[in-house]
């Protein structure tokens, strides 16, 4: 079993829970944290490398690095783990953001406690990232989900009993139209008589699924993944939940954990039931098309930062499930982009945030103002993230969104191409807020003069800001090696897809 | 007479010993040797405890009947049998402080021996293939109860929860023994099997009402809506260590043998009578106990709509109507037995330190008592159905079992009880809330609590974390499902 490199994706996490427990004093844990977060990013650095040495040799297998052991057998229930170029990419973003958090969360109270609940949410998200078998994907989903609770409940700000409990709630809600669109995916799995099974390239090879059972089973799944996609109208746990989570929780929840509904609902929705894919898009395409522009107004009326990036997020979140749903496989990429360029700018943004109200002690931009004179480091940080959220070229979020809306507007008929039109408007209203923000809080005059004494960045703050812009820059400026990452494997699938219809 | 047909009730004779046993200690062993009569019970349970998962009782045999087939043992069923031993060797250790208490000096022998006799009498009603014998099963697993529930001899509500559990339980059995008496003018007989050939294609008004009142007596004791009226006031007027017993093995034992009669004497009538009526007690029971268990702030009456509403998912086992079915129920028992009794072993704990049984007393808990709070938050986590613990497995096999009956409706109930977790999940979050988030005053101050108290703990924590992700349990019970008689009552 360990001989398969990818195990160690939740091995680490687990042994850095085993020497969490030693630990003795703050200055361990730090160590504790930023060993584990580096180890799991060389580790999926590694597995990148691999991946492309084993691609460019030939391998043509939809998943490499596939393993798989057997749980319970008389359900067929295995720990079934490989990866493509799209789960390598997940996982590349989440080491990085679990990095970047550590580094966020340093003088974190009652730090034992709150590594703990981070760590066993990092190990849900890698398993969640790693499996390719539903079960074991399932499970993890919900590890990954529980611990918000706590981080948020404990160390979060605000109104925080309230928005832990609307956030937990909502999201196992949608795990519980989830677990029976599993069940009942698992109970069509294969032709009569064949034996069941819950791994997801065994069904999408049976393809045995009835069409109108695929009617019932897509938006179960769909749904139950959209939820934690900030799909609207299942949306409001999302603003409410990171504007009171403390900074690394927000960086990893809007970074990595609604990427898994985004992940989820391409790898199971749409890959195994492609004909209801193809017949009820349009009902989640108006959805997601309104949370597109929605949240990007609803971003515009807002004061508080947090605020302001969570409803950021729905939006851009949004645009991801909708890039999904147009089925083709330049608008895909284009999702798997977004997704990568969201979760590294949002990390950043809740990471600059959650500084700057470490230090004013306010998230209300009204009460703020000139803090270019006063942290000169951190407001030049922000407007990059600003610049890379509004789609500047040369950052991550232009590559993306560029991508999306080619790809859509691929689409001849009217419906998909006003429904593009639409989202497009998202950009210019996205640049509204974006400027609206570093106009008041960053130029201008300093509106509280206690804020004068306020100090720049330390060096761990800046280890966190400098990890996530030199991949947000990355991304912008070599986009075609990750499309190429991406596209290798994608392919496949997407012809998959579109063969189906 | 063949007197070796006794062999075939091993596990009902090794109780007996332990019960003879511990009389005999209780009766003639000085007062000053009284103080060890815990352990020693506690000790002779885990030997016949340990004497179940001997090869002889687990063997592929599918079946043993004695006298004439009123009463049958198999490999499943010694199975559950141990499942309950299992609990019983938790809820005694975790009592052994309350038992060896000054105030219970008097009583320190009542209280084993009536719960070994209700033990056998639920060892009648899961191995009885003959109605007498399974009412005499059930009066045995009934009636001793009441006393043990008004064992707490000075505080008034004990009293009062005796009194009310005593008079639903007659009341109950009358119900139940009247549904009976329709079975037996239709059949004849009142042998499950003879009944089973009797009535195999009857179809009348008389018999939908023999089947409501069997439903409905058998109700009263899993509590299911709305025959639970009784349940929170006796948890909460029960001493602890009862009201334990009575929520986990009086709950998991009447589930198996409800199992028993509907799929070995009413199995012909599944599709078109009763799966409609207990698909009705299910909502009912899974939604009305989650929903009063929002409202308690009391722990004990919080469990005890907590433990309605899990009645309901045990429920979905016995509607699956498949092997899987049986093997889920009995996997579903053996974990909420583990969950729950993490839980009542803090609570108890928590009470004989203190007193205090409110929810607002936990708050701050964490503080003061970190590992009791971690302790209790695992018992909620797994009742909640929160991965990687137990509960979780036990919850999903069980719905996948549900689901492989395959209709439509079966699919809409489902959906109600998961839709219904999230409702359980807010409930069970609220005792989180209280232990680790509130920044209210602490109520509780550190305490250590007992030896035997602890030990109780840590079997059942061991047991909710590694229940689930250790398959082999599952699969055991999964093959010894397959293997039972039940496989051919399910051919539709």
């Amino acid at each position: 079993m360990f001989e398969n490199i990818l195990i160690y994706f939740v091995v680490i996490p687990l042994v850095m829970l085993g020497g969490l427990a030693l630990c003795r004093d703050i200055k361990q844990i730090r160590a504790v944290a930023v060993a584990g977060s580096v180890a799991l990013m060389g580790l999926s650095a590694w597995l990148l490398v691999q991946y492309l040495e084993l691609r460019a040799a030939g391998a043509t297998e939809p998943m490499l690095f596939t393993g798989e052991w057997m749980w319970f057998r008389p359900l067929n229930i295995h720990l079934a783990v490989g990866v493509d170029g799209i789960s390598i990419a997940m996982l590349l973003l989440s080491s990085i953001i679990v990095f970047a958090g550590s580094f966020a969360s340093w003088n974190i109270p009652q730090p034992k406690e709150f590594f703990l609940w981070l760590i066993l949410l990092s190990t849900g998200v890698f398993g969640f990232f790693i499996s390719v078998d539903m079960f074991t994907m399932f499970m993890f989903y919900e590890v990954a989900l529980i611990p918000m609770y706590l981080l948020i409940g404990v160390w979060g700000s605000g109104n925080k009993n309230y928005s832990a409990m609307k956030l937990t709630l909502m999201l196992m809600g949608g795990s519980a139209f989830l677990m029976l669109g599993l069940i009942g995916i698992y109970y069509h799995s294969a032709p009569e008589g064949g034996e069941l099974t819950w791994n997801l390239l065994e069904i999408v090879n049976n393809a045995s699924i009835p069409h109108g059972w695929q009617q019932f089973l897509f938006p179960m799944t769909f749904v139950g993944f959209g939820v934690l996609g900030a799909m609207f109208p299942f949306h409001t746990w999302s603003p409410d939940g990171h504007a009171s989570a403390p900074t690394a929780v927000s960086m990893l929840h809007a970074g990595v954990l609604m990427k898994l509904g985004g992940y989820g609902c391409f790898r199971v929705a749409i890959y195994t039931m492609p004909q209801a894919a193809h017949e009820l898009a349009w009902i989640f395409l108006i959805l997601t098309g309104i949370s597109v522009v929605y949240g990007a107004f609803c971003a515009c009326v807002k004061t508080d930062l947090k605020y302001i990036n969570a409803y950021s997020s729905v939006s851009h979140c949004g645009l991801v499930l909708f890039a999904i749903l147009m089925l083709n496989t330049t608008a895909m990429t284009g999702a798997i982009m977004q997704m990568l360029s969201h979760g590294l700018m949002t990390a950043l943004f809740f990471a600059l945030i959650g500084m700057i109200y470490g230090r004013t002690h306010t998230r209300d931009i009204t009460k703020m103002g000139g803090m270019m004179q006063i942290m000169p480091y951190l407001s030049v940080c922000y407007v990059i993230a600003g610049m890379a959220s509004l789609g500047l070229p040369g950052l991550s979020g232009f590559v993306a969104e560029m991508t999306i809306f080619v790809g859509s507007f691929q689409h001849a008929d009217m419906f998909h191409r006003a429904f593009t039109i639409v989202a497009c408007c998202s950009i210019v209203i996205t640049a509204v807020y974006i400027l609206r923000v570093v106009g008041k809080l960053l130029f201008g005059p300093v509106v509280d003069e206690h804020h004068r004494s306020l100090t720049d960045a330390t060096w761990w703050e800046r280890v966190s800001t400098v990890s996530l812009i030199v991949c947000v820059a990355a991304i912008g400026c070599f986009p075609n090696f990750f499309n190429n990452l991406i596209n290798f494997t994608f392919s496949p699938a997407i012809f998959h897809v579109l063969g189906m219809n | 007479m063949d007197y070796s047909q006794f062999l075939a009730m091993k596990q009902e004779i090794a109780l007996l010993v332990v019960f003879l046993l511990v009389f005999l200690y209780d009766t003639f062993m000085p007062a000053r040797s009284q103080k060890g009569l815990p352990w020693t019970a506690t000790l002779l349970m885990l030997a016949i405890t340990a004497a179940g998962f001997c090869p002889c009782l687990l063997g592929t045999d599918t079946g043993l009947t004695a006298f004439g087939g009123m009463y049958e043992t198999s490999a499943i069923v010694s199975a559950i049998k141990t499942i309950l031993n299992i609990g019983v060797v938790i809820v005694l250790i975790q009592s052994v402080k309350w038992a060896g208490s000054e105030q219970m000096t008097m009583r320190r022998g009542e209280f084993y021996e009536l719960l070994l006799v209700t033990l056998f009498g639920m060892y009648l009603m899961i191995s009885g293939r003959h109605f007498l014998v399974f009412i005499i099963g059930l009066e045995c697993a009934s009636l001793p109860l009441a006393a043990m529930v008004a064992l707490d001899k000075n505080r008034y509500e004990s009293h009062e929860a005796a009194v009310k559990y005593i008079l639903t339980a007659v009341f109950s059995s009358a119900i139940f023994m009247m549904g009976l008496s329709f079975v037996y003018a239709l059949a004849g007989s009142l042998y499950f099997e003879g009944i089973y050939n009797a009535i195999y294609a009857e179809r009348s008004i008389m018999l939908v009402m023999a089947l409501a009142f069997v439903i409905a007596g058998i109700g009263f004791k899993l509590s299911l809506v709305p025959f639970h009226l009784w349940t929170a006031d006796v948890y909460q007027g029960a001493p602890t260590s009862v009201t334990s017993y009575l929520s986990v093995i009086s709950k998991g034992a009447t589930a198996f043998a409800f199992l028993v009669v509907m799929a070995q004497v009413f199995g012909s009538f599944y599709a078109d009578i009763w799966e409609w009526m207990l698909y009705a007690l299910i909502i009912l029971t899974i939604t009305v106990g989650n929903l009063f268990a929002i409202r308690q702030r009391d722990m004990k009456r919080f469990l005890a709509f907590s433990s309605i509403s899990q009645a309901g998912y045990i429920m979905l086992g016995v509607i699956a109507y498949n092997t899987m079915g049986v093997s889920a129920l009995m996997y579903y028992v053996l974990v909420y037995i583990f969950s729950n009794l993490a839980a009542f072993g803090v609570i108890g704990a928590i009470e004989n330190a203190t007193g205090r049984v409110s929810m607002l007393d936990y708050r701050g808990l964490y503080r003061t008592n970190p590992r009791l709070a971690f302790t209790m938050m695992l018992a909620m986590f797994s009742l909640a159905g929160i991965p990687p613990f137990a509960g979780f497995f036990s919850k999903f096999f069980i719905f996948t079992a549900a689901l492989g009956q395959g209709s439509v409706a079966i699919y809409v109930l489902v959906l109600i009880a998961l839709i219904n977790t999230i409702v359980s999940l807010y409930y069970y979050l609220l005792v989180v809330k209280a232990m680790f988030i509130s920044e209210d005053e602490c109520v509780i101050a550190p305490f250590r609590s007992a030896c035997s108290e602890r030990l109780g703990m840590w079997i059942a924590v061991a047991g909710i974390i590694l229940l689930g992700l250790a398959s082999p349990v599952y699969d055991t019970l999964l093959g010894l499902g397959a293997d039972s008689s039940f496989a051919m009552f399910f051919i539709r």
